[in-house]
């Protein structure tokens, strides 16, 4: 006579059920991490030299940008002696953002991101300011001349 | 004991292979024949340039090197040293873009005369499918010589993804294989480009081919009378020899560009370097690059401006591939008004957004020309006995 509470048939579908499923996972699960990158910790930068105030760069283009770990931070000369300094990374989509001596303002080349001399953004569609970095500039042989950027 | 009865190679095929088969089949296949059957050229011209696709891929293969170290010079070496190798390299690359172009054409002509009506709906969905599949080529493709535009195309294009809310943080690092764009993302595209899309896309093609010859070509409601009227074209070998002049033309157009506008290799990827002045994708992503210039900057509950276009086009494709479910109207009787002129706003809005990008009516003229050549194609293809 038959049991009433589990059929053998209902019994080995859902064994045979539950086996596939995990076949499934067992194969899936691994590949999913796999494919997902593992997280390295990175060594945290808090400061960084950031070259002399007489680089050429400053005249001719009146900014340069700096890696910071492994990331790109932006030294702009605003006037003599005022170095400022912010990420480089737009907070846009993402493009490296250079600067427009001209029009004293920080510029995306990529969507025409606009950001003042402050990080802030004043037009564009970035949606975000840069985010700022402290900027020192330590004298050598009596004059300030090394910028040493700093994260806030 | 007698000598083996001497049989011709094809006769030995047929017994095993079933040859025979084939040609019953290839000798009954016709195409109908009306004012419109020039459209059915254009599958066939965008299977042309995947063809060339392969094969230039597999000779570019034996000498590019994916890493962040030796992408560039390898594209460079390839360029300069390697006997023809410019020429490989631009063959192509001007083929992906016309690849890209013919399988938009193929898409907006089978949209227009709503060939994806039952019963082919899944020809169409394989057909999208196929299309974001080139996309993904393309995108995929543009990072490897590790230049500096394309450096900042995968930079915007993976930040892109990463907008997508839950799943974009996960995306984000999946497509760059960290949270940086760097050699490691190089390996990750370079794996997608030559194996793992080329697989889904064999597979995708087959089922779309099959599919084609299964239910054959799809005859527009306002061609019907006229296709019952005029004879069928046979496919073998009259069709077919038409298919093969549009291919060798197309292979002389393509040697031309690729020798008289040979693609340029541009300057190494610097993750320090600011993006140069008037950067822009290729032609096929400028009308989104466009709007997403205009949209301007904020947050609304969390979420930046600039996600609401990226979900608008990600629902458009989404759309564009459930047409034939959605639109009710053709399938009932071929005739649909108001997919065809929302198609056409689309088509508009593309085709403005592409001009205002590039601060030319060039694309415009473009899509005029490409309209005159269709027409000159199909007054030299027409039936005989039509003429």
């Amino acid at each position: 006579m038959q049991s009433e509470a589990v059929p053998r048939r209902r019994f080995i579908n859902w064994f045979l059920g539950t086996s596939v499923g995990a076949v499934v996972a067992a194969v899936v699960y691994p590949i999913a991490r796999y494919v997902s990158p593992p997280r390295i910790p990175e060594p945290s930068t808090a400061q960084i030299e950031a070259g002399d105030t007489s680089d050429p760069a400053f005249n001719e283009k009146g900014f340069k940008i700096v890696r910071f770990g492994a990331d790109p931070v932006i030294v702009v000369k605003a006037a003599e002696n005022d170095f400022r300094a912010m990420s480089a990374t737009c907070t846009h989509l993402d493009c490296i953002v250079g600067y427009q001596k001209d029009k004293s303002r920080i510029w995306c080349n990529c969507h025409g991101g606009a950001y003042d001399l402050t990080g802030r953004n004043v037009g564009g569609p970035p949606p975000r300011p840069l985010t700022p970095f402290k900027v020192d500039l330590v004298a050598k042989n009596g004059k300030p001349s090394t910028i040493v950027v700093t994260k806030v | 004991m007698n000598p083996p009865e001497r049989r011709s190679v094809a006769a030995w095929l047929d017994d095993r292979i079933g040859l025979s088969l084939l040609r019953d089949f290839l000798s009954h296949k016709t195409v109908p024949m009306h004012r419109f059957t020039v459209f059915y050229y254009l599958g066939g011209m965008t299977l042309f340039f995947f063809l060339v696709q392969v094969c230039t891929g597999v000779l570019l293969m034996l000498y590019y090197r994916p890493g962040a170290d030796e992408a560039f010079e390898s594209i460079e070496f390839l360029m300069t040293t390697v006997p023809f190798g410019w020429l490989v390299r631009s063959v192509h690359a001007w083929s992906a873009n016309l690849l890209v172009f013919f399988a938009i054409l193929h898409l907006v002509s089978v949209y227009f005369l709503k060939s994806y009506r039952p019963p082919r709906e899944l020809t169409w969905v394989s057909g999208a499918l196929l299309l974001f599949l080139m996309l993904g080529f393309g995108f995929s493709g543009y990072l490897l010589p590790w230049n500096q535009l394309s450096f900042f195309a995968t930079r915007v294009g993976t930040d892109i993804a990463g907008v997508v809310p839950g799943l974009g943080e996960w995306t984000l690092r999946f497509l760059r294989g960290g949270d940086r764009v760097t050699g490691a993302t190089l390996s990750r595209f370079y794996g997608w480009h030559v194996a793992i899309l080329p697989a889904i896309t064999v597979a995708l093609l087959a089922i779309h081919l099959l599919l084609v010859q299964v239910k054959g070509m799809s005859v527009p409601a306002a061609a019907e009378e006229e296709a019952t009227r005029r004879p069928a074209m046979k496919f073998f070998p009259h069709f077919a020899l038409r298919d093969l002049s549009g291919w060798v033309f197309a292979l002389g157009v393509l040697a031309a560009l690729a020798a008289t506008l040979p693609w340029e290799l541009g300057e190494k990827a610097d993750a320090f370097a600011p993006a140069y002045a008037d950067i822009r994708p290729e032609w096929y992503y400028v009308f989104m690059f466009q709007t997403l210039k205009l949209v301007p900057g904020g947050e609304v509950r969390g979420i930046e401006y600039e996600a609401i276009p990226i979900l608008l086009f990600s629902l458009g494709g989404l759309l564009l591939v459930l047409v034939p479910f959605l639109d009710r109207n053709a399938a009932r009787d071929g005739r649909s008004r108001g997919w065809t002129i929302a198609g056409i706003v689309a088509l508009i809005f593309v085709v403005v957004m592409t001009c205002y990008g590039y601060a030319s009516m060039l694309p415009l003229y473009i899509v005029f020309l490409t309209a005159l050549l269709l027409a000159l194609f199909a007054w030299i293809t027409r039936s005989p006995e039509a003429q």
